[in-house]
């Protein structure tokens, strides 16, 4: 049970002008761990993934990935450091096809010059074979090898949630942060969903957190979970002791949560 | 007293600027659109005075004329260019590429009609004179003037009225206040109406100031009103006026003791400089993008 | 597994060559007519300054088609590139043939310097930003090459240079620009599908989905708009010794939308639209004379048009193949059927 921490969080807040969005949150995901991160809408959970990211910059708190501080961080540099992620609204680049979506992800991963670029030199040549190869053996695993020539923007939906894991893991993270990667899926798709991300987890050895609203996806795959409501977490803990938590049950479905649904957007 | 004449030639072109640049805040607020045939409004309105005055009709008349005819087409232009550009939700770049185009349109279209040449304008509104330190100020005064109280008449609207609270509404999120029950198509007409009407009254202080109008004016007279928006902050109503002023100013006292052939190249330069400094304007707030 | 893209990288390799081989054959044609004296110097003329449009459009398609920046003071770096060029073939006191291959180059390192210059401020800001700051930047070079008389002449304009004279050698300037032209566009090409290229082009589809794929976006943006200017620098250098006198009022706001304008309508993107386009809008003008006065109001209708029913540009992204008409002639005539693939890579 000594994994190691991976991906920690203190104490994180941000506000927007008087609004809190995100209060004192502590948690930490360990090595290889797939952690969920539940809540209302506009609990804060797609602010966090910001935080995370550096989209936004926290008003108090830390961010520590391998006991390193990201904050100094722009969020390019996070991802090449090994944290990154999808998009509750899908964001693939459209207009590019299947594989130049995964392979845009890669471009850290080369180092061939302009010119060499320009020129097709054999730096170019090497280093594109290999990035073409790795990225056809990636977009097999997601089963979307036979689109990898098809413009991104023709791909059916789930295909395009399932792009957007393969371009999220070309970068090389660490921790895949997942927001609402079930949204729009039918039972079958999320229970094949489900596989995936643990096949990814096991094979690239990462550690994943999810944000995601269907709770049988959450219970059945997440090893820990935490509940946030009006940016503070109320609970956490394992699927049985969430299942259980009054706290829980009263966010979900007491008080105003779905007053305010707009501003998790 | 020098000084005094110039910075007060500045006070006069700013207040024009000002009225321009809440246009450009305005629509840019609403749609996020640089409305680059905004300029070019002024020129319209200009060219309706010179009409109207030239049917014999009187000065009053002509200016209700400017602001009605503008008004009408910043709709007329929301409807034929951008609307389906808005409802389409196409990329920035092919908005503001439209934007230039009908800048162009309205420029060459004027061209062909009146001429490239400059028409003048007799004075719309003889004042009694106001004399300070020798200078006759009465029309730079009725500038500041009427370019406040549009400023106020403006804040009113937007913070008052329920279409003032239509127009935050639809500018903070689109589709939440569709969601509400707020025709955002309509608010974005009016915002459109509105912005032209303001530069609409922009074209009658600047007719009875400079009395003249050509096809090209507006193009960079509306640069600099946006470069004004941009340093006041857009999306700040007073940051418009605040910015509009300072341009006015700055371009008075370059005229005064710097180098006239420049004063293009000092406003931009200025506006680099702003944008390094302080993106989001002088009274601007930042936003973020949403993700 | 691996055979597929062997194959395709190979098919790649051959369609190349034969583009090498046509624009070659191209060349050395049209030097061989213009040599012969069967072209007049009007035609000629025409040819150079298609060249040079299309040197101009597609390094503006750099930026704005293939990254999706607007940039609306293109002409200020061809403004910076004609002085470049022509002061020092002047003040140099060498052959044009030596001068003219060092000037261009200088032309593009100035262009280039300035859009770092201007790029720096301009592209840490996302949004529409960089249009107004590049339009001022044009308008700003514009005011001072009058300011500085001294240097430029002011708005008399700059003139006395060495040119090519047209009687004693007709095909001098096309022998540059023509290969220049062809240069501008291989790099374009291949710049694009390079890994540069493939974060540009992410740059343009999504922004923040971009930077959170590990992409430095502003290194990219500088970068792209560095070589945009430069190489629109050396198309300044090359107009200055087409017009053979650098009148700044010329490089003006309406300059810029022009070389847009074929940006634009040829498809924003597309390498080939952006030649095909200024081709034709560098000579439809020629044989429209008549209608010079509503130029611009055309233009200015067809943009909206095109925008409005084709927000993409009349090619959209697509690329034509100068090897595809040879293919297609090779199929007619019955040797083997060459089947194409899915389109999708690259541009």
């Amino acid at each position: 049970m000594s994994r190691k921490i991976e991906l920690q969080v203190e104490d994180l807040s941000i506000f927007f002008g008087g609004l809190v969005a995100v209060d004192g949150v502590s948690f930490h995901i360990k090595k290889g761990q797939i952690v969920g991160l539940i809540g209302p809408n506009g609990a804060g959970k797609t602010t966090i993934f910001n935080l995370l990211t550096g989209v936004y910059a926290p008003t108090r708190g830390d961010i520590y990935l391998e006991e390193k501080s990201l904050l100094k961080y722009k969020t390019y540099q996070r991802c090449q450091m090994g944290l990154s992620r999808t998009f509750q609204n899908i964001r693939l680049f459209k207009d590019l096809s299947v594989i130049d979506n995964v392979k845009t992800a890669m471009t850290q991963q080369m180092h061939y010059s302009m010119l060499s670029g320009v020129f097709r030199g054999p730096g170019y040549r090497k280093e594109e074979r290999e990035i073409s190869r790795r990225a056809h053996e990636l977009l097999g695993l997601m089963g979307l090898d036979e689109f990898a020539h098809d413009y991104a923007r023709n791909l059916p939906y789930g295909q395009q949630r399932k792009l957007e894991i393969a371009r999220a893991l070309a970068s090389g993270p660490k921790v895949l942060l997942l927001d609402e990667p079930a949204a729009g899926m039918n039972p079958t798709e999320t229970a094949e969903l489900m596989e995936t991300v643990k096949m990814l987890r096991d094979r690239f050895d990462i550690s994943v957190l999810l944000i995601e609203h269907d709770m049988n996806f959450v219970m059945d795959i997440c090893e820990y979970i935490f509940v946030l409501d009006y940016g503070r977490i109320i609970a956490r803990g394992e699927p049985a002791e969430i299942q259980g938590d009054e706290r829980v049950i009263e966010a979900y479905l007491g008080g105003d949560a779905l007053d305010d649904e707009a501003e998790d957007a | 007293m020098y000084f005094v004449t110039q910075l007060l030639n500045g006070l006069g072109i700013g207040a024009i600027y000002a009225l321009v640049a809440l246009g450009y805040n305005m629509v840019y607020g609403i749609v996020k659109l640089i409305n680059f045939a905004h300029g070019d409004i002024i020129m319209v309105g200009c060219f309706v005075i010179v009409s109207v005055l030239g049917w014999g009709m009187p000065a009053w008349f002509a200016a209700i004329c400017a602001v009605v005819f503008c008004a009408l087409v910043g709709m007329l232009i929301e409807r034929v260019a951008y609307q389906r550009l808005l409802d389409q939700g196409s990329p920035r770049i092919s908005l503001l590429i439209t934007a230039i185009g009908v800048s162009l349109l309205l420029q060459n279209l004027y061209q062909l009609i009146y001429g490239s040449s400059e028409r003048t304008i007799s004075r719309l509104f003889p004042l009694p004179d106001i004399i300070i330190g020798g200078v006759q100020v009465s029309n730079t005064l009725l500038n500041i003037v009427v370019s406040l109280a549009m400023m106020l008449v403006l804040r009113m609207l937007v913070d008052r009225t329920k279409i003032g609270k239509a127009m935050r509404a639809t500018s903070e999120d689109p589709g939440a206040a569709m969601l509400m029950g707020i025709n955002t198509k309509s608010v974005i007409l009016f915002t459109f109406a509105a912005g032209s009407a303001l530069a609409a009254v922009g074209s009658v202080l600047y007719a009875n100031t400079y009395m003249f109008a050509r096809p090209y004016m507006g193009s960079m007279l509306g640069l600099k009103a946006f470069i004004a928006a941009v340093f006041g902050g857009i999306g700040s109503i007073p940051g418009a006026m605040l910015g509009g002023y300072i341009l006015g100013v700055a371009e008075g006292l370059n005229n005064a003791y710097g180098n006239s052939i420049l004063t293009d190249a000092v406003v931009f330069g200025l506006l680099i400089v702003i944008l390094l400094l302080k993106p989001a304007g002088l009274l601007g707030r930042h936003e973020k993008e949403k993700v | 597994m691996a055979g597929k893209p062997m194959t395709k990288t190979k098919k790649r390799g051959i369609a190349s060559l034969g583009t090498l081989v046509v624009v070659a054959a191209v060349y050395v044609l049209m030097r061989v007519f213009i040599a012969s004296g069967s072209l007049s110097a009007y035609v000629i003329g025409m040819i150079n300054l298609c060249c040079i449009n299309v040197i101009a459009a597609v390094s503006l398609n750099m930026v704005t088609g293939l990254m999706g920046q607007l940039v609306l003071g293109h002409a200020g770096f061809m403004l910076v590139g004609a002085y470049a060029t022509s002061i020092f073939a002047k003040e140099s006191g060498m052959a044009l043939g030596a001068s003219l291959p060092i000037g261009l180059v200088l032309a593009g390192v100035l262009a280039a310097v300035t859009g770092l210059l201007i790029g720096i401020p301009a592209l840490r800001l996302r949004g529409d930003y960089l249009a107004i700051i590049t339009l001022g930047f044009g308008k700003i070079i514009e005011v001072l090459a009058r300011y500085f008389k001294g240097i430029t002449n002011g708005a008399k304009g700059y003139s006395g240079f060495p040119t090519f004279n047209v009687n004693k050698q007709p095909d001098g300037l096309f022998s540059y620009v023509f290969l220049v032209a062809a240069f501008v566009i291989f790099f374009s090409y291949t710049f694009g599908t390079s890994r540069h290229g493939r974060a540009v082009l992410a740059i343009r589809e999504d922004e923040i989905a971009a930077e959170n794929s590990g992409i430095n976006t502003t290194y990219y943006k500088l970068l792209t708009f560095t070589l945009s200017a430069f190489f629109a620098g050396v198309a300044g250098g090359f107009l200055a010794q087409y017009v053979s006198i650098i009148d700044p009022s010329k490089y003006d706001f309406n300059f810029s939308i022009e070389i847009l304008m074929m940006v634009v309508l040829g498809g924003m993107g597309s390498i080939t639209g952006s030649v095909i386009s200024a081709s034709v809008l560098t000579l439809l003008p020629e044989l429209l004379r008549g209608f010079a006065q509503y130029r611009m109001l055309i233009y200015s209708v067809v943009l909206i048009i095109v925008m409005l029913f084709r927000p993409k540009g009349l090619l959209g992204r697509a690329e034509i193949q100068v090897i595809k008409p040879f293919e297609w002639l090779l199929r007619k005539f019955g040797k083997k059927p060459a089947a194409s693939g899915k389109g999708g890579e690259g541009a």
